[in-house]
């Protein structure tokens, strides 16, 4: 059947490199001997730790409480005992206060947990909303923006009439998001409603890219029936992923500059959000473990693995997968848009996609000097936000951030398809990344904005 | 880990790139241009090679001299030197004298390209600097024609098609097909339109150049020249005879379409071409001169950045 294929205007195609994982069925990694668990996760205000050093938990026992409305708790991703307090790094370079469990290999879950709820679909919006922020469920395309607040009735009294999963995944080397749209669709489509009663919203979307259409075709077969939701296919394009991206792709709508999906009446989740968010309403089962892709030309069996949260990178390597070479670049997330790391001892997190391990061998890693712009205007015909990458790239040079904010920098969303195609390989998003940083800060001297790190 | 010996590196995402480089682009350019070397070559004998060869050898000798002058990085692997070299050698008459080609290619180097600070920087087209230096000083070289080999003709020198069409004497003209294939006097790459072309269009299918430059501009040719020939009543090939004689076509292709010289904006590029039919056309039907070609693309590029700053694209989520 003829299906048609969405889009948005700009952007780039890259080659995604997903055969090597993209039908692997998702592995349960070996649970690690010790668990991290970062108490911020989440955009909002940490969680404060429950728990002292000597305390016995359960599996999915709160370990952090929500601070202020803004904010979800941790739970304990395996059941043992809290030897003590660490500060980890995080993939922004950031520090992170985390809970240290040593694991008894029990997986004893806390009473009251993984209980199935008889009569899900009679609990009112309420009662799913409270659900959601007990299980500590937030974004897990990355974003980890806390799931409550973004379903809560908008202060300005406006409504959502299309919810979108987001099963695009457009980044290359990633298929978590393709595995669990194959492995457990009735979860999502679950979600989903549960998404559409707390938002109170007529319609439901689920958006897939063309490079999946096994997840599509699966997806279309559970959805037939359902008037409500709609799955469509869009075109493979990097970055159709991209919440604005796909919003324009799916109804037409443009989010407006610094503005929000809710300004146009959409909200957006990742599929794996929605599979937690229906486990969590149906069995209670908070957010413990998400699927990361394990790949990169240093592993020698590339593999999606269903991991506990705080289990270390090098843990996760070392226990379950096998790494050749000299390894010179590990990358968390995706190669476009993700976080070169500078160690291993890194906790995954609820938002971490994909774990990416390089050898010095790889094509992934040559970059070449930076040499002139040549006006090709290939930045300027794959930016997706409609911007000119040169002309900011040139001002910011300069040190001229007020020429920067006039063409619009702080649009930018920092996909990388500018530095993709640039042919004198200029690294356009570092730069306007500086650029944002002075337009952003209060006295335009630079002082550092948090929310850019 | 044991495996990890090494500090990691961290570089700023993004963390793939495309592979697609400048040097790349100007093989391509090179490649797309031999088919029209090649008909210099079976028109004007040996002769069209060894001006295509010094013009090249003087533009990298230029770039490098001037390169080490301004204690700058040599430029001379990305490929441009020898471009500008190529296509300026492709707009003069196969009969040029050599050391006329030499000083043009170093002009277009110097004056057009590296005092500006090299590449990227330039305002003007550099091959088309040097041509419309070595115009203006030694006027009769440049419009000095050969016959092509083997043909039947045995004046010395003789008018182009575009000095005849200008002239209105359409009787004397070569046939539209002659004028197609090449089998024509004029500058080397002036002769086949249909190598050029051919050349063009893979261009255009790799991405290298933008199609909408070379449509908008031989578009605006043919309409303006059609207009004037149904005037005139000069029949109907006229305006195909205006768009396969001259420098159009390679200017068309090759020169207006030079990434550095031309608009980055969509419609910018439109308007360039729009811009470049229009000043052709004039100069070509009205002006003092037969060929239009070398001063639109030097008077567009001045247009350029003023082009660029009206023709800003609209920035998603802003009004339409």
């Amino acid at each position: 059947m003829n299906y048609e294929k969405r889009t948005f205007s700009g952007g780039t195609h890259i080659q995604d490199f997903k055969e090597f994982t993209n039908s692997l069925e998702t592995q349960e990694a070996k649970a690690p001997a010790k668990v991290y668990i970062p108490m911020s996760m989440h955009i909002g205000a940490p969680s404060k730790p429950l728990v002292a050093v000597g305390d016995l938990v359960k599996m999915g026992q709160k370990i952090g409480e929500s601070q202020g409305f803004v904010s979800v708790p941790a739970h304990a991703s395996v059941s043992g005992k809290v030897i003590g307090f660490k500060q980890l790094p995080v993939p922004n370079g950031r520090m992170a206060d985390c809970v240290v469990i040593e694991n008894d290999f029990k997986d004893e879950w806390l009473e009251g947990l993984i209980q199935p709820e008889q009569n899900p679909q009679a609990l009112d919006a309420k009662e799913i909303g409270a659900r959601v922020l007990e299980a500590g469920i937030v974004g897990m395309g990355g974003a980890t923006f806390p799931s409550h607040v973004k379903y809560a009735p908008s202060k300005e009294g406006k409504k959502a009439d299309h919810i979108i999963l987001n099963g695009i995944e457009c980044e290359p080397f990633l298929t978590a998001d393709h595995r669990i749209m194959l492995e457990r669709p009735e979860r999502i489509i679950a979600g989903l409603k549960y998404m559409m009663k707390l938002a109170d919203c007529p319609k439901g979307v689920i958006a897939i890219e063309e490079n999946k259409m096994d997840a599509f075709e699966l997806m279309i077969r559970l959805t037939e029936q359902d008037s409500t939701i709609e799955t469509i296919v869009c075109k493979e394009k990097y970055p159709q992923g991209s919440e604005k991206q796909l919003i324009n792709a799916v109804t037409g709508r443009e989010v407006p500059p610094g503005g929000l999906p809710m300004d146009v009446h959409v909200i957006v989740n990742n599929v794996g959000t929605a599979a937690a968010v229906a486990d969590a309403v149906e069995f209670r089962r908070p957010l413990i473990d998400r699927i990361v892709t394990l790949n990169g030309n240093g592993i020698v069996r590339p593999m999606n693995y269903r991991v506990r949260i705080g289990t270390l990178y090098k843990d996760l390597i070392e226990e379950n997968g096998e790494v050749i070479g000299d390894i010179v670049k590990v990358i968390s997330g995706g190669p476009m848009m993700g976080f070169a790391v500078y160690t291993m001892e890194i906790p995954v997190m609820k938002g971490t996609s994909g774990i990416l391990v390089f050898n010095e061998e790889s094509q992934v890693l040559k970059r070449e000097e930076e040499g002139p712009c040549v006006r090709c205007a290939r930045c300027v015909d794959a930016c997706p936000m409609g911007l000119e990458p040169t002309t900011i790239v040139k001002a910011a040079k300069r040190r001229d951030w007020a020429k920067t904010k006039a063409c619009d920098v702080t649009s930018c969303i920092e996909c990388g398809s500018c530095a993709y195609v640039c042919p004198s390989m200029i690294p356009l998003v570092h730069y306007i990344r500086l650029a944002k940083q002075y337009v952003t800060s209060k006295d335009g001297n630079g002082a550092v904005n948090p929310f850019l790190v | 880990m044991e495996s990890i010996n090494k500090p990691l590196i961290l570089s700023c995402s993004p963390h793939l790139h495309s592979r697609y480089t400048t040097e790349k682009a100007m093989r391509d350019v090179g490649l797309a241009l031999i088919p029209a070397v090649a008909a210099a070559v079976f028109y004007f004998g040996f002769r069209a090679l060894l001006v295509i060869l010094v013009s090249i050898a003087s533009a990298m000798a230029s770039e490098y001299a001037c390169r080490r002058i301004m204690h700058r990085g040599n430029t001379l692997f990305d490929g441009s030197a020898i471009l500008t070299g190529g296509l300026l050698a492709m707009c003069l008459p196969p009969g040029i004298p050599l050391w006329a080609a030499v000083l043009g290619s170093v002009s277009a180097i110097v004056i057009g390209k590296q005092v500006f600070g090299g590449l990227g920087q330039n305002i003007f087209n550099p091959a088309h600097i040097g041509r419309a230096i070595l115009l203006a000083s030694f006027p009769v070289y440049m419009t000095t024609w050969v016959p092509t080999v083997g043909s039947s003709v045995d004046a010395v020198t003789m008018a182009t098609p575009l000095a005849l069409l200008k002239a209105g004497a359409m009787d004397q003209l070569p046939s539209l097909w002659q004028m197609f294939v090449g089998q024509i006097p004029g500058s080397l790459g002036e002769t086949s339109a249909l190598a050029l072309i051919l050349g063009g269009l893979y261009l255009i299918y790799k991405g290298h150049v933008d199609w909408r430059i070379p449509a908008s501009y031989l578009g605006t040719v043919f309409v303006l020249t059609a207009l004037f020939g149904m005037i005139k009543g000069f029949g109907m090939a006229y305006p195909f005879m205006q768009l396969c004689s001259g420098g159009l076509m390679i200017g068309a292709f090759f020169m207006a379409t030079d990434w550095v010289t031309s608009p980055i904006t969509v419609r910018g590029r439109v308007i360039f071409g729009l811009g470049l039919g229009l000043l052709t056309s004039l100069i070509r039907l009205f002006g003092g001169l037969s060929e239009g070609v070398c001063y639109s693309i030097l008077i567009m590029n001045i247009l350029t950045p003023i082009i660029d700053r009206y023709t800003k694209g609209r920035i998603f989520g802003r009004a339409k």
